[in-house]
């Protein structure tokens, strides 16, 4: 069959992607939604189109202008609701469209060459390049190391903050740290996800995960794996249906969430008559 | 005589402009059971938060004990609302944590720490609950396990702040013989609004209202608590637990 070497590479790509997205999106994924860090993600996430732009404008890798615009955001949405400043959900908010904004403007104003903007907002496996599979390989790595090593202090910090200050000089540091790796797994994944998906992909496969577990590690162990099964399904579902991939992984995500939560209301309903009928 | 464990030098403690804590001098000995009463705002989180090192004073001073008492050997019983109990820890897993100030920064737990969180859980009565979430835990249960995040570290000074918000009254007798049987290893500091319920157990009182005075007794009365500033609403004492109403 013609192309069948193009289409075998195709599918390689796409399914190494997912899974490296997913191991990502699995440990980032289960700190945000374990911390209520869902909306921060979201702004540090329409931020960094900020960078995208900028990155436009003055000719560099736009994902290297995303990745420094979502850190410098993270960090300065933390160190603001340290100060107590501000009001965090408002400082999210002005962020959140100020890196909209940006990023219009500057590619806008980028002279020649328009780029394809509906990639960057619903992603696309299309202009998914090795350089970009490869990068989330790495981060794929770096957050196994991170969060294997220092899984009881991130684990404890994370439970209960002011406690672990009491006794530990490095909270701070780990917060930040923790911070700026989710920021930058949040603009890996852009180039799968987009900007507008890319949150839910990070948010659906916990939720799914603590349905049936509320042990930590084991929230991150079933995240990868239905974060995994959602994109690869949704792959091969937008390859097949010929729709757009980002929105097709998103809506395999929440079908599986509403089928998981049927499931468990049958199961604890077939639970609570046995007992009945027991006793 | 009785090894002096930490003391309270004249320190000052102010939020912005706000004066939270004036002057307050404290002893604490090796097995003082001291209830720390006053009323809301009047500092008493705020002595726990400088002795913890969260908050610093601006003037005076704390002299801990060298042989006996550093930062790491305060266990700690925050109020219920610190921690996030929809957070997906296990009951091992937070009563491990209690260990966290023995650790570095990379806080890996050994079988025997496992061994000895095992013990602490089996003491509070939570054996079949220790790879139970928090989020299936009752007020009281949450309370043991906060407990025993607090002891498990073999502290030497105990600091509770507010115990008396678990709503669990089935488990209230339990806790304070808990707590009696702890004082013998430990020195116990209880905050608490509640002095009708605490006053059977500690053995004196620091009064908090800005200004702090200590009272080395468990019997106090009215009459002392209005000469220290320290309004309450109500006290018990005597052999018979009874309770004496503010005039109106």
């Amino acid at each position: 069959m013609e192309g069948s070497i193009f289409q075998y590479e195709f599918i390689i790509k796409g399914l190494i992607g997912a899974l490296f997205a997913s191991i990502t999106a699995g440990l980032a994924g289960t700190y945000i939604v374990s911390k209520k860090m869902v909306f921060l993600s979201g702004g540090i996430t329409h931020a960094s189109f900020g960078g995208i732009g900028i990155g436009y404008f003055i000719g560099i890798n736009p994902v290297v202008g995303a990745a420094i615009f979502s850190i410098l955001s993270a960090l300065g949405i933390e160190y603001l609701s340290v100060r107590q400043k501000i009001r965090e959900d408002s400082a999210i908010g002005i962020l959140w469209a100020l890196g909209m904004a940006t990023g219009i403007i500057f590619i806008y104003l980028t002279p020649g060459y328009t780029p394809n903007l509906i990639s960057y907002l619903f992603g696309s496996i299309l202009t998914v390049t090795y350089g970009d599979i490869i990068a989330l390989g790495i981060m794929s790595v770096v957050l196994m190391l991170y969060f294997t090593v220092f899984y009881r202090t991130i684990l404890y910090i994370s439970f209960d903050e002011q406690f672990a200050r009491t006794y530990s000089p490095y909270v701070n540091a780990f917060k930040y740290i923790t911070t700026s790796l989710i920021a930058l797994t949040i603009v890996l994944n852009i180039r799968m996800a987009g900007v507008v998906l890319v949150i839910s992909l990070l948010t659906i496969p916990p939720n799914i995960a603590m349905i049936f577990t509320k042990v930590y590690s084991r929230v991150v162990v079933w995240s990868i794996a239905a974060a995994f099964t959602g994109t690869s399904a949704g792959y091969a579902i937008s390859y097949f249906a010929g729709i757009p991939v980002g929105a097709t992984i998103i809506f395999t995500l929440v079908i599986i969430w509403i089928i998981a939560k049927i499931a468990d209301a049958v199961i604890s309903m077939v639970k609570r008559t046995e007992n009945k009928i027991l006793n | 005589m009785q090894a002096t464990l930490l003391e309270i030098l004249s320190v000052s403690v102010s939020y912005g402009n706000n004066i939270a804590l004036q002057d307050a001098d404290l002893k604490v000995y090796e097995n003082d059971f001291i209830g720390v009463i006053g009323p809301n705002g009047g500092g008493k989180t705020t002595l726990l938060k400088v002795i913890l090192g969260l908050v610093k004073p601006f003037k005076g001073r704390l002299i801990f004990n060298p042989g006996i008492l550093g930062r790491s050997r305060i266990g700690y019983l925050p109020q219920i609302s610190t921690g996030d109990n929809n957070f997906p820890v296990t009951v091992m897993d937070v009563i491990l944590s209690g260990l966290m100030m023995h650790k570095g920064v990379v806080s890996i737990m050994s079988s025997h720490d496992r061994k000895r969180a095992g013990r602490v859980i089996g003491e509070l009565g939570l054996t079949e609950l220790t790879e139970s979430s928090l989020s299936e835990l009752s007020g009281g249960q949450l309370q043991r396990v906060f407990l025993g995040r607090a002891v498990i570290g073999d502290p030497k000074l105990l600091l509770l702040d507010e115990p008396g918000n678990f709503v669990d009254t089935n488990f209230e007798n339990d806790f304070y013989e808990k707590l009696r049987l702890l004082n013998k290893r430990m020195a116990i500091l209880m905050v608490s609004h509640d002095i009708g319920t605490i006053s059977a157990h500690i053995k004196s009182f620091a009064c908090v209202n800005r200004h702090l005075h200590y009272h080395p007794s468990s019997e106090i009365s009215n009459e002392d608590l209005l000469a220290y500033g320290c309004p309450i609403q109500l006290i018990t004492h005597g052999e018979v637990p009874h309770t004496v109403l503010k005039k109106h």
